[in-house]
């Protein structure tokens, strides 16, 4: 026997003056292997096309999909029914702006990150297009593209006990990418400058060390790790004997 | 009132090949704005799995590598349907782009100098891998190529490109207004002056007016069924550009079908999972290929494979399901390391979209559309026909080196050659125009856009647009798919335009504000129809079998008749689209056999330099705008021979 699966779904328009946010529920019948790109589909192509949320790989590549399914951050498109119970409940993504019902902005905040971290190759360089790439050993390859993989999906952010209290903390998501232009060699900044970037509160210092990040992660990032080796290389930067960092910032 | 933004250059997508192009002008010193309907780096670039195409030949099956073999395999690839200069133009920059990526901070995989193992048609092999190419950017095996030539970042190439890229833009300024959706051009029948566009977060409509416009909105795959492309691929760049009424889309009717979409769902798995050593089996545990396709077996061109898949399932082979006649796809033998480091993307997807553990499983797979070859038709500049100041590039433009097929790693790649290529005509072009439009002009198309809104919201029709896209998806993909007949293009073309005709009758229900995604589907649909027209007017048109385009009814592929584009205009007013037909460019390698695939051909009788003298005479009577450099110059004719061993 097939189940009948309840959603109840959070709904919010806020461009829309008379609109309050409640929770509406829809009925489902499920089929083998639905997941909830599939479900929420039918359920605005055949019950309410008002639904608003966000989809657009469908394949776990794009990020677009974050949502808070039954109280936690994940992608919903490759989330499948059959792993959850009867009643499903979706809210959106608690920290970004909210957009419509289950849709918010993360693009700009992830902006805003990209700029706040000048997250690009720092180099006094130019492209020569006439000579051979600059060596690189392929462990070394693999490793920033271990770090390179965030889908600034912000399920780390939003199962953030940090970040939902301080909205500037730069988040998991942040300090991955930190962590990714530390490994590579093209980017010529010194462990100075990235202590002046991230030994803040704001930056690696706020975090509390709960670690949902990592369990929500939906590409199975080692934040833990990341974070322990940022954190202990800006502590050796400052305590360096040479550094006058942490006589500045205390 | 609407706001009215304005800037030197205009770019509608925010893919690789937009984004490219962006960097390019924003480094002369240009202003750019980007309009993209998702935040840049969620763009359908990101989702390419596999690789890039460059004649690099750093890793040892590419020794001897150079464009010009890159450039074979790619005319060969579009079994002859490419503008060859263009290819050229192409395989000559493709290396340069790797590099400029690696300097920009793409992880390319690198040599590794000594033995290591690979499965080669089949079988297990060493190959040793030359001490002297360590650290230089290495590449894998893909389909249609006579050398190892795609470069890729372990398994998320596009990924890893399009954050690059993206952070680059970042980093130039670049201003990126996302969720706006481009609904018409703005233009003087001569010239192009900007797009009136609708946000997806408000609902509201603003101007933009720019010396130069980019189209860079990718495919339009959503209007197939069943398709590997992403939500938002809906060929909306390629309506807008119709419905000027004169810019014409290039062979539409070339379309991609990728072997290896999972079963269901139709998320493609990567070539990779074949380029790696990976073989399809049949339901008797039978691996076919190398029965059809002896030399190149499971890594012949996607079409080819495409079309042996299918004709091996109508003898039977196929595996039944309840979603569908399969095939498998079999990658065991490779190892968990392997499939969990170089193809994780596709241990992830197999294990969370269909629950299959290609570890110890074999994967269902079935050819699903995947990629349209066909698009907004430009020179080999960018520049679109017929309209100045307007051009594209990317899975959204007919550039046109794919032809009617496209090889593995090549389209990934074109986005950032072409980016880089275009990027730069675009830039001259709008170095040296002026911001001249008047306000009349750019109101009369605001008017109709929300005439058009209005229109739909306060409709007395009974259609609604889930209806009508199942409709188009089905005859599409059943009666415009791998194989083509005239009875059911003739019946697609009936179907197609009756729907059209009722996508002008759509109630849309709630006048909801903000993005209302209802209104935002309602304004897509017609425009899609259009499209999914262009390709059933094109292929029934195509009495010949030419790469991807494949007819029962006419199996040869016919150099005399059709060594021709096909280009799809849709005059103001009309119900359908009108066909004429330009050479496909200069020729250098002469027509001949692809080596796969087997299909008869029917020689051209004129000769290659009678065709040749003929070309821009007759491409410019079809609408190509003046090139830069005469057309021809890039060519490099003859130089195939020497280095093509």
């Amino acid at each position: 026997m097939a189940r009948k699966i309840t959603f109840k779904i959070f709904r919010f328009n806020p461009y829309d003056e008379g609109s309050s946010p409640f929770q509406q529920e829809y009925k489902l019948e499920e089929t083998p292997r639905l997941n909830l790109f599939s479900a929420l589909n039918i359920i605005r192509d055949e019950q309410d096309p008002t639904l608003m949320f966000d989809f657009v790989c469908r394949a776990g590549i794009c990020g677009s999909c974050a949502m808070m399914i039954n109280g936690r951050p994940t992608l919903a498109c490759r989330t499948l029914t059959s792993d959850l119970p009867e009643t499903i409940e979706l809210f959106p993504l608690p920290f970004f702006k909210m957009l419509g019902d289950l849709s918010v902005d993360t693009g700009v905040w992830f902006r805003g990150i990209s700029e706040r971290l000048e997250s690009w190759i720092h180099t006094d360089g130019t492209f020569d297009t006439k000579s051979v790439e600059k060596l690189m050993d392929n462990e070394l390859a693999n490793e920033i593209y271990e770090a390179d993989r965030c889908i600034e999906c912000g399920s780390c952010v939003s199962g953030c006990a940090t970040a939902n209290v301080y909205p500037d903390f730069l988040g998991a998501t942040g300090l991955n990418r930190i962590a990714r232009y530390m490994i590579d060699p093209r980017d010529m900044r010194d462990n100075e400058a990235w202590f002046e970037l991230v030994s803040t509160y704001e930056g690696v210092f706020g975090c509390i060390g709960m670690m949902a990040c990592e369990d929500v992660c939906p590409k199975n990032i080692p934040l833990l790790d990341t974070f322990s080796r940022v954190r202990r290389l800006m502590i050796e930067t400052g305590l360096s004997s040479k550094s006058t960092l942490l006589k500045t910032h205390s | 009132m609407s706001t009215i933004h304005t800037t030197d250059v205009l770019i509608i997508g925010a893919g690789l090949a937009g984004e490219r192009i962006g960097v390019e002008a924003a480094k002369r010193g240009l202003s750019v704005i980007i309009l993209s309907l998702v935040p840049p780096k969620r763009s359908h670039s990101s989702a390419a799995q596999g690789g890039m195409q460059a004649a690099l030949g750093n890793a040892a099956m590419g020794k001897g590598d150079n464009p010009s073999v890159h450039f074979m395999d790619t005319v060969k690839g579009s079994d002859w349907g490419a503008d060859q200069e263009v290819a050229r133009i192409f395989a000559d920059n493709a290396p340069i782009a790797m590099r400029e990526m690696a300097f920009y901070g793409v992880p390319w995989n690198r040599v590794k100098g000594g033995p290591a193992e690979y499965y080669i048609k089949g079988k297990k092999q060493t190959i040793t891998e030359d001490a002297a190419k360590e650290g230089l950017i290495t590449s894998r095996d893909f389909g249609g190529t006579a050398k190892w030539r795609t470069c890729y970042t372990a398994d998320g190439t596009g990924h890893s490109v399009l954050y690059a890229m993206d952070n680059l833009a970042i980093q130039l300024g670049i201003e990126v207004h996302d969720r706006m959706e481009a609904l018409s051009i703005i233009h003087d029948g001569g010239k192009c002056c900007g797009v009136v566009a609708r946000s997806l977060r408000d609902g509201s409509l603003s101007t933009y007016l720019s010396k130069a416009t980019v189209i860079a909105t990718g495919g339009y795959g959503r209007i197939y069924g069943a398709t590997t492309n992403a939500v938002i691929c809906e060929g909306t760049g390629a309506v807008i550009a119709l419905d000027t009424g004169i810019v014409p889309l290039g062979n539409m009717e070339a379309v991609q079908f990728h072997p290896t979409g999972i079963v269901p769902t139709d998320i493609l798995v990567t070539e990779g999972c074949r380029g790696d050593g990976g073989y399809l089996i049949d339901k008797d545990g039978y691996r076919f290929m190398p029965d059809y396709e002896p030399e190149k077996q499971d890594l012949a061109s996607r079409d080819v494979v495409s079309r042996r898949m299918m004709e091996h399932i109508k003898k039977g082979k196929g595996i039944e399901s309840p979603y569908g006649t399969h095939l498998w796809l079999d990658i065991r033998h490779l190892g968990a390391h392997h499939i969990t480091t170089k193809l994780r993307e596709v241990y992830d997807i197999c294990m969370y979209f269909i629950g299959v553990n290609p570890i110890t499983d074999m994967i269902p797979v079935r050819p699903t559309h995947h990629y349209s070859m066909g698009g907004v038709r430009v020179n080999k500049d960018g520049h679109a026909y017929s309209l100045e100041g307007l051009f594209s590039a990317g899975e959204a433009a007919c550039w046109d080196m794919h032809g009617f097929n496209r090889l593995g790693g090549n389209s990934l790649a074109e986005t950032v050659v072409a980016g880089m290529i275009v990027g730069e005509r675009v830039a001259d072009y709008a170095q040296k125009c002026r911001l001249e439009v008047s306000s009349a002009l750019s109101e009369k198309f605001m008017k109709e856009v929300s005439g058009k809104i209005n229109g739909l919201l306060t409709s007395k029709g009974n259609e609604s647009v889930p209806q009508l896209k199942k409709e188009m998806g089905d005859i599409l993909t059943h009666n415009v798919g791998i194989f083509r007949n005239g009875t059911d293009l003739e019946e697609a073309k009936k179907v197609l335009k009756n729907l059209l005709k009722r996508s002008r009758n759509i109630k849309v229900k709630s006048g909801a504000k903000g993005g209302n995604p209802e209104l935002t589907a309602a304004l897509r649909i017609e425009g899609m129809i259009k499209l999914a027209m262009t390709v059933a007017y094109g292929a029934l048109a195509r009495k010949e079998s030419r790469g991807a385009h494949t007819r029962e009814d006419y199996p040869s592929r016919d150099d005399e008749k059709w060594l021709v584009r096909t280009l799809a205009r849709w005059p103001k007013g009309s119900d359908e689209p009108k066909l004429t037909y330009e050479p496909v460019g200069m020729i250098d390698v002469p027509p001949g056999e692809r080596g796969y695939g087997g299909a008869s051909i029917k020689p051209m009788k004129k000769t290659i330099s009678s065709y040749n003298a003929e070309v821009d005479r007759l491409q410019k009577k079809n609408g190509a705008i003046q090139t830069a450099e005469k057309i021809g110059t890039r060519i490099k004719a003859g130089l195939w021979k020497k280095e093509v061993k």
